[in-house]
């Protein structure tokens, strides 16, 4: 008999992600991902000026602050035709780096590393012997044994308080986790300095953009215009900042972020086997050097892998309506007119809330019928995984030299074999390894715009088509980027000067909807298939499955038996006497 | 340790066991009244505050939001968020942060309802969906409207983060699908702070709870429950390009000759002349820029509505119902109205050949003006 597990809200996410797992003999039988929360974005920007739209949908995530005001003036200058100046093209690529560097950094230590490190363990470590693995992996200055050792007091004093704040009620001593306490030590420490660290690298935002979180863009190009010879716009002051501020996330990445995930990494081996997924990548490729236009400019390359063959990469069409669809058969939205069964290219689409799930306050969904607000895309029929591993797998399978040799690099560091990628560890590993790839492109990004600079182009923003009278009547276009968390589009209808239809496929709408009409499961519900459970009440590795996608959307998730009666929790496992 | 731990330590306790001298400890206090502002007779007041205060529980709730308030509080730069939430107050429930998930996260939260009832502050992110019967955000199976009045009823105040729970923000734009409410509309027997801001500063965030953390009591709030230290002045007042608009000078499009040299924004729609904000005068992320700093107009994201004051690039003379810019258009009109003056008696002096330039150069300016007016 299998025993169902409700967890829900997941924590450490962006949004409402509530997961119900059906158990037996201590694995995972089945699965369902549900978001449990709905603006309306789509609906509210109709009829809205396609030049404000930016600003709307960006709103829909502030995490990854940004991508999706990037693809939104993408979208809009693909319906118009509008080619951005290069000096505008460098710095969306730098600060699409930039939150790269951030984004992923704070995944992994504040809200992904707290399902592998055990914080009150930390509190049994020996500082000199943390002090000496700190210094055997890395060249990172703070590593004396008294940093480490006033880290250790310091964390004392906070759990001798009897407040224990956002680690009340963590995993602590839960049986899976198995770091040695020196390893603790050091990870709790870096999680404080990646809290600090973090503050800093967003300033590249707020320098082109004028804040963050959500800085500004603008469709034509960025709205900072250059000026080099007067203190109007971005001269050297501004742009030394820029580079100060990108070397030294760079050097964070790669003497504190990378040493770590590998030294964590190496202990947590069986993850290579486990959070297996569908073994189906798509990656719209991203960092265009030479126009949005050339995709062979890209840094990170466009195409899809089934089934997990890397000798095959098949290539993706944003505008093609036999690719690219959406359902709503397992969603809360009125069907399409032309049934339930079938999908519509995002062009085509609409968002219609209609709500039929259970009443709350509610103990389970009835998956039997719609469970979940997200709606379910799929590509010529089949589900992907998107997301840091599905870009460098893709980059890996078109032969990308760079992105082999890094990952191979890893890869033998772990001493794990290739499969080993297709897993939860695999996903957690792949997300550090691209953020030393773009910390490194984002250096070149900025000496390509100084280079620019240099040969006298100060152009910022192409204003040709600024005018809505200058447009046609009607036009339609895509915008696509690749967010930290996958693959990201935006497809947009405009007609006399108005947005007409506008709709967004997430990355998350990718990796975490419900069933398709026949029935196939999407990239989250097919990871937890086979994932052990320890303790049914404690689902710790529920959450490092589902951490390992790096989720857009707040989770929770409950315990339930078979009969839907909710598990009552066994013990307060913060208690500790150490 | 325990979480049923009745004895709370208070900030001097905390400080002391971490090995600083009580000396100090009044160091610290004093560095506490410089950044509130206040006067050194107030210094012994926030040392016996601090000493006395064990760490506030906080309850950090999430709705119909995208984070970006919380990801805005942790960039705080003065105080850094480790040391708020490690020695300054008890964030026991926060989607974002906290280890626990699911029932375990549920349960904490539930503790510190119980146990500190009264006494812990509620911080609210996100809007409210009140149609549909609240069916459109649901967390750990209830839905967010029986969440916000099961933590309001214990708490001693309420903090509404951002334009969300503060006015509605993006999900109450027309046609607000999801009946996106703001939380003073929902409960009205509590004090609420309203922080307003897509995001807030981050150093306003902190500023706001560190008020509450040092002084034991709310900030001074306007008519509308914004703190006056932060919300009491118009970006437009305390803007570095304010002497441009005074002047008339303005950047017509962007990235032009007029944008490089930094104009104002005035004519490319920035809403600074009707926002209430402390981003011209604190700056963004520890004073590095501000949206105009940075080129491109305020879309004034601190005030309600503004989603629906748009659209963002079209000046606000053209904003119905928007009348104190009638009396900025005249500061305007009569700086450009002097500039051109000089201008005029420059040409006196100048050679007949710079003379048509300069003819032109009048006219353009008296177009500007025009342009001001219309």
């Amino acid at each position: 008999m299998a025993n169902r597990i409700v967890v829900d809200p997941i924590t450490r996410i962006e949004g409402h992600l509530r997961i119900e797992a059906e158990i037996k003999d201590g694995v995972i039988v089945d699965a369902f991902s549900s978001s449990t929360m709905v603006r309306g974005i789509e609906s509210i920007v109709k009829g809205r000026d396609p030049r404000d739209v930016w600003a709307f949908v960006q709103r829909t995530c502030g995490v990854c602050t940004t991508v999706h005001a990037l693809t939104s003036v993408r979208a809009v200058e693909d319906a118009l035709g509008i080619a951005i100046p290069p000096n505008a093209e460098m710095v969306r690529n730098i600060m699409e780096g930039a939150l790269y560097m951030h984004d992923h950094a704070v995944h992994f230590y504040h809200l992904h590393a707290l399902d592998w490190v055990d914080i009150v363990n930390a509190l049994k470590a020996d500082p000199k012997k943390t002090s000496e693995i700190a210094q055997s992996i890395s060249s990172w200055p703070k590593s004396s044994i008294g940093y480490f050792s006033d880290v250790q007091k310091r964390v004392q004093k906070f759990v001798e308080s009897g407040q224990l704040g956002i680690f009340a009620n963590g995993y602590w001593g839960h049986s899976q986790m198995k770091l040695p306490a020196e390893v603790n030590l050091l990870a709790v420490a870096h999680y404080l300095e990646a809290l600090e660290w973090q503050k800093e690298i967003v300033k590249v935002h707020t320098i082109f953009g004028g804040k963050n979180p959500h800085p500004n863009y603008l469709v034509g190009g960025m709205a900072c215009a250059i000026n080099s010879d007067g203190a109007g716009g971005l001269n050297v002051e501004r742009l030394m900042h820029v580079e100060k501020l990108l070397k030294e996330g760079k050097e964070f990445i790669d003497k504190v972020y990378i040493p770590d995930l590998l030294a964590i990494a190496s202990f947590y081996k069986d993850w290579g086997g486990i959070g297996k997924g569908i073994g189906n990548y798509m990656s719209y490729g991203d960092f265009p050097t030479n126009g949005y236009a050339d995709l062979s400019s890209f840094k990170f390359q466009q195409g899809i892998i089934l089934n997990n063959d890397l000798s095959k990469v098949h290539d993706v069409d944003h505008r093609s309506t036999e690719e690219i669809e959406e359902f709503v058969n397992n969603s809360w939205y009125d069907n399409y007119a032309e049934g339930k069964d079938k999908g519509r290219h995002p062009w085509e689409g609409e968002t219609n809330i209609k709500y039929t799930g259970p009443k709350p306050p509610y103990e389970h969904l009835n998956v039997e019928e719609a469970y979940s607000f997200i709606k379910t895309p799929r590509w010529k029929g089949m589900p992907m995984e998107v997301g840091p591993l599905a870009r460098l797998l893709v980059g890996y399978g078109r032969g990308n030299e760079e992105i082999q040799g890094a990952v191979n690099g890893a890869l033998s560091h772990l001493n794990v074999p290739v499969a080993a990628l297709f897993s939860t560890l695999g996903r957690t590993a792949a997300r550090g390894i691209e953020t030393q790839l773009v910390a490194n492109w984002t250096l070149e990004f900025f000496d390509t715009l100084m280079t620019n600079i240099k040969n006298g182009d100060e152009r910022m923003a192409n204003t040709e088509s600024w005018e809505p009278s200058s447009w046609p009547k009607e036009a339609k276009g895509v915008g696509f980027c690749e967010a930290p968390r996958g693959a990201l589009a935006h497809w947009i209808k405009i007609k006399d000067e108005k947005t007409e239809n506008y709709q967004l496929v997430v990355p998350s709408t990718w990796n975490a909807s419900p069933r398709d009409p026949k029935g196939q499961r999407s990239a989250y519900e097919e990871a937890l298939i086979g994932t052990p459970v320890a303790d049914p009440n404690l689902p710790l590795e529920i959450i490092r499955t589902i951490h390992s996608f790096d989720p857009c959307l707040a989770c929770a998730v409950h315990l339930y038996d078979e009969h839907g009666n909710h598990i009552s929790q066994v013990q307060n496992i913060s208690s500790c006497d150490s | 340790m325990s979480a049923n731990n009745e004895k709370r330590n208070t900030y001097y306790e905390t400080i002391i066991k971490r090995g600083y001298s009580r000396r100090d400890f009044m160091k610290f206090s004093t560095y506490m009244a410089a950044f509130m502002g206040l006067e050194n007779s107030m210094v012994g007041q926030i040392a016996q505050s601090l000493e006395n205060t064990p760490r506030l529980p906080v309850i950090w709730e999430h709705y119909q939001e995208c984070t970006c308030c919380s990801e805005s509080f942790i960039r705080s730069n003065h105080p850094i968020v480790a040391d708020i939430i490690l020695d300054r107050i008890s964030l026991d429930y926060s989607l974002t942060l906290m280890a626990a998930s699911g029932h375990q996260a549920e349960a904490a939260k539930a503790e510190t309802m119980k146990k500190y009832y009264g006494e812990y502050i509620l911080c609210v992110e996100g809007s409210i969906p009140l149609g549909d019967d609240g069916n459109y955000c649901c967390i750990a199976g209830k839905s967010a409207k029986e969440t916000f009045l099961e933590a309001a009823a214990g708490a001693k105040a309420i903090i509404a983060w951002g334009s969300c729970a503060s006015n509605g923000c993006v999900q109450a734009a027309k046609p607000n699908p999801t009946e996106a409410t703001p939380i003073h509309k929902i409960v009205k027997n509590k004090p609420i702070i309203r922080v307003p801001g897509c995001p807030p500063i981050g150093e306003v965030m902190a500023g706001v709870i560190m008020h509450v953390v040092a002084f034991g009591r709310l900030p001074e709030l306007d008519r509308l429950g914004r703190p006056k230290a932060f919300y009491g002045k118009r970006v437009h007042d305390t803007c570095y390009r304010r002497p441009y608009y005074d002047a008339g000078l303005f950047a017509e499009t962007f990235d032009d000759d007029n944008a490089k040299k930094g104009y104002c924004l005035y004519k490319l729609g920035c809403k600074g002349p009707m926002t209430y904000n402390a981003c011209a005068s604190m700056k963004w992320n520890n004073g590095v820029s501000f949206p105009i700093q940075s080129g491109h107009g305020c879309i004034g994201c601190s005030e309600e509505e503004f989603w629906d004051n748009g659209p963002f690039y079209e000046r606000t003379t053209k904003v119905p119902g928007f009348a104190v810019e009638s009396n900025a258009d005249t500061v305007g009109k009569v700086a450009a109205g002097v500039l051109a003056g000089g201008i005029a008696l420059h040409a006196i002096g100048a050679n007949i050949s710079k003379r048509k330039e300069l003819m032109k150069r009048i006219k353009s300016d008296k177009k500007n003006e025009q342009d001001i007016d219309s």
